[in-house]
């Protein structure tokens, strides 16, 4: 196993608040890494700072051994590094084969003269990215909503849309966040299910910020657990789950 | 939704522009009656003789909605509006897919208008002009609006809203004082009269007659034809290419783009959009939309000099989108033509209104109550051009008519033109169970 994402030592300060407080850690290749946290512990951020949304004042992020400070955000897309978002940032007024097809962005070329020409090799490959985003409407089994404008689904639909488009990015490392949120039993198992298809058949990489322990201690490799933008634990979930300080910060000291 | 379900057995099949065979039958027939609409079609273009429809009061007169076929001066306005297609579906693609507000687009008309007059207008004393034929002038204009665009894009892709509408407002007062400068002058001519603009003949170089000639009066397959007729089926034809260029563009993997940066600009940005650069796109393709349309527009018109291409003009478009419906290719067609041809059918109907003022039935008591004519009574509007504040001119009911229609419609409905036709469409194929 090799390492595909290195994150070393990252501090982000907003004005006074630090959201992130001298946090590392790894993700190997194959893996499915977990963070977990209260509300606020800065998971998101690290998302954002992965993707370069946000810069880190400290700290160095590394993906495939090269650093990715300070490169735009769609740069990183490029390298191989897809995400979903907390609250669901699909494009809403498009169907859903076009929000994928904007996943396939980046492994398109067409230019606006090819594109409104509408000659040979600009519309051959509209057609094969087509192809793939249909394997993947496939694999969601999402079929029955592909034409749908994505504003119009339900909730759990978009979640899984939103994953979809990721996925269409032909990513090396996915970082998921919060995939299950506000879903119901059902849904996240389905959810669940997709990830854990991911993981087999794609064999992408993963990060995923999840609130539902249960989920995170069925399906994760490792987990890490921050409080306060600072790391209190990093291990298998056994180990995680017997940690004394990740059980004062869920539980309360008193549970220690 | 409410038919039986297509069956496609390709997505070469799936991602035509019209799918179905009804709406490849409509389009057909859509571009034959535009291709005819210059000829004389008599059922259709003067008085009915057909005794039935003649004992209908309105209809047996010819109604002025149908005088635009053959020769007429309908056929100047219908060509008008052609040509602001081709620059609505340009600010379209900025505004109404990329989500960037411009009122900047009468400057880029502007800069295509000069840009064309430079390349292929004649050369006087006082202006430039390098006699090129219409090949190189048409798309030059397209170009240089282009290449202007590309010039104020890196301040204008850093902006939005409002701040972006400001300093694109800001190039239509900068463009007008530029071509009342000694400089601007050698390209836009005197500043109340304006410059003439090259003519649309087809020529391989500069030779003195033209391989085809637009802009003469002449026959064409064996049809004698007016200049005007001939116009129009040139700028009907340039109209189509620019419909399937932006149609185009709306489906693949630009249009995509631009839209994603409308509706979430960074997640677009994550998911590989690389924001400035399509900005940048956005304002290049709409600008040379507009140089087309802008260089075509001059040359229609003939003669006008560059303070047309004003604030109001770009307030028009934003109407078009506004009304049409933005960010759809069909809806920037229907206000174009909506907002092109409204104020001469109010023109045309306050006219045959007044006409009829003096004779004795419905219509004349109607138009007493409405019209304002020489005798000075009190309807609101008045016949004559030049009014004090009240009663309306025409000018100024077409002026109230479009800020009332960009209420109602902002209000009642977002979609534009657009969105009423969808709904009539489902309103239909639900028929007759619509509820
Ligand atoms: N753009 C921002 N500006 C200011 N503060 C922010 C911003 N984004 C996050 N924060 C702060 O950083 C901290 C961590 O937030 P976040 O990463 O969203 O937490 P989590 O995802 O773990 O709930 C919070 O205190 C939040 O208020
Ligand atoms: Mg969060």
């Amino acid at each position: 196993m090799s390492t595909l994402l290195e994150v070393e030592n990252i501090t982000l300060r907003f004005g006074g608040v630090t959201a992130i407080n001298d946090v590392s850690f790894s993700v190997e290749d194959h893996e499915l890494f977990a963070i977990i946290g209260p509300n606020g512990a800065g998971k998101t951020s690290i998302f954002n700072t992965i993707s370069q949304v946000y810069r880190p004042q400290e700290g160095d992020i590394r993906f495939e051994g090269s650093s990715i400070m300070g490169t735009r955000p769609d740069h990183v897309a490029e390298m191989g590094i897809a995400r979903t978002f907390q609250n669901i940032e699909l494009f809403p007024q498009m169907t859903v084969i076009d929000n994928l097809l904007t996943g396939r962005h980046i492994r398109m070329k067409g230019s606006v003269f090819s594109g409104a020409l509408w000659w040979g090799k600009a519309k051959r490959e509209e057609m094969e990215n087509r192809r793939k985003v249909e394997d993947i409407i496939d694999f969601l089994e999402i079929e029955q909503w592909r034409k749908y404008p994505v504003a119009l689904l339900p909730y759990g639909i978009q979640k899984r849309v939103e994953l979809g488009r990721a996925l269409a990015m032909d990513p090396k490392i996915l970082l998921l966040d919060e995939p299950v949120a506000g879903m119901n039993l059902e849904e996240t198992e389905d959810m669940a299910r997709f990830i854990l298809d991911i993981k087999r058949e794609l064999d992408i990489a993963m990060v995923m910020v999840e609130h539902d322990m249960g989920l995170v201690m069925d399906i994760a490799d490792r987990v890490m657990v921050l409080d306060f933008g600072q790391r209190i634990a990093l291990g298998t979930p056994d180990e995680v789950q017997k940690n004394p300080d990740v059980i004062a910060a869920y539980l309360g000291s008193e549970f220690a | 939704m409410f038919r039986r379900p297509n069956l496609y057995t390709s997505y070469q099949a799936e991602t035509q522009v019209l799918p179905t065979f009804t709406k490849k039958v409509i389009a057909i027939f859509a571009i034959v009656a535009l291709f005819l609409m210059p000829f004389d079609v008599p059922i259709i273009s003067g008085p009915t003789e057909l005794p039935i429809l003649r004992s209908i009061p309105l209809i047996g007169d010819g109604l002025p909605f149908f005088r635009f076929l053959g020769d007429a001066a309908w056929l100047r306005y219908m060509s008008d509006a052609m040509i602001v297609v081709v620059a609505a579906l340009g600010l379209n693609i900025l505004t109404g897919m990329a989500g960037q507000v411009s009122l900047g687009h009468a400057f880029f008309l502007g800069v295509g208008a000069y840009t064309g007059a430079f390349l292929g207008g004649h050369a006087t004393d006082s202006v430039y002009g390098h006699g090129l034929p219409m090949w190189i002038w048409l798309p030059g204009a397209g170009v240089g609006a282009a290449l202007v665009g590309i010039i104020v894009s890196p301040v204008a892709v850093r902006l939005r809203g409002l701040y972006l509408a400001i300093v694109t407002l800001g190039l239509v007062f900068l463009g007008i004082h530029m071509g009342n400068t000694d400089w601007g002058r050698k390209f836009a001519g005197d500043p109340s009269l304006g410059r003439s603009f090259p003519e649309m003949d087809l020529r391989v170089w500069k030779e003195e007659t033209p391989l085809v000639s637009i802009s003469e009066k002449g026959s064409w397959f064996g049809v004698e034809m007016s200049s005007n007729q001939k116009e129009f089926l040139f700028v009907a034809a340039v109209m189509l290419v620019f419909i399937f260029f932006a149609v185009n563009i709306k489906r693949t993997r630009t249009g995509r783009a631009l839209q994603a940066i409308r509706d979430r600009d960074i997640a677009a940005e994550v998911m590989g959009v690389a924001e400035f650069k399509y900005k940048l796109v956005a304002f290049a393709t709409s600008s040379f939309f507009a140089g087309v349309a802008g260089a075509l527009y001059a040359s229609h018109i003939g003669k006008m000099p560059a303070a047309q291409f004003n604030l109001i003009l770009s307030i028009e478009f934003i109407a078009i989108l506004l009304i049409g419906g933005a960010g759809t290719v069909a809806g920037t067609i229907m206000g174009s033509f909506f907002v092109i041809l409204l104020p001469e059918l109010v023109k045309d109907f306050s006219d045959w209104l007044s006409e009829r003022a003096e004779g004795e039935g419905i219509v004349a008591s109607v138009s007493e109550v409405i019209l304002s004519g020489n005798q000075g009574d009190f309807g609101p509007i008045s016949t004559a051009t030049q009014t004090p504040n009240y009663p309306l001119n025409v000018f100024d009911l077409n002026l109230v008519l479009y800020g009332v229609l960009i209420i109602v419609f902002l209000i009642f409905e977002p979609l534009g033109l657009y969105g009423i036709w969808i709904k009539v469409r489902n309103y239909w194929k639900r028929w007759p169970f619509s509820y």
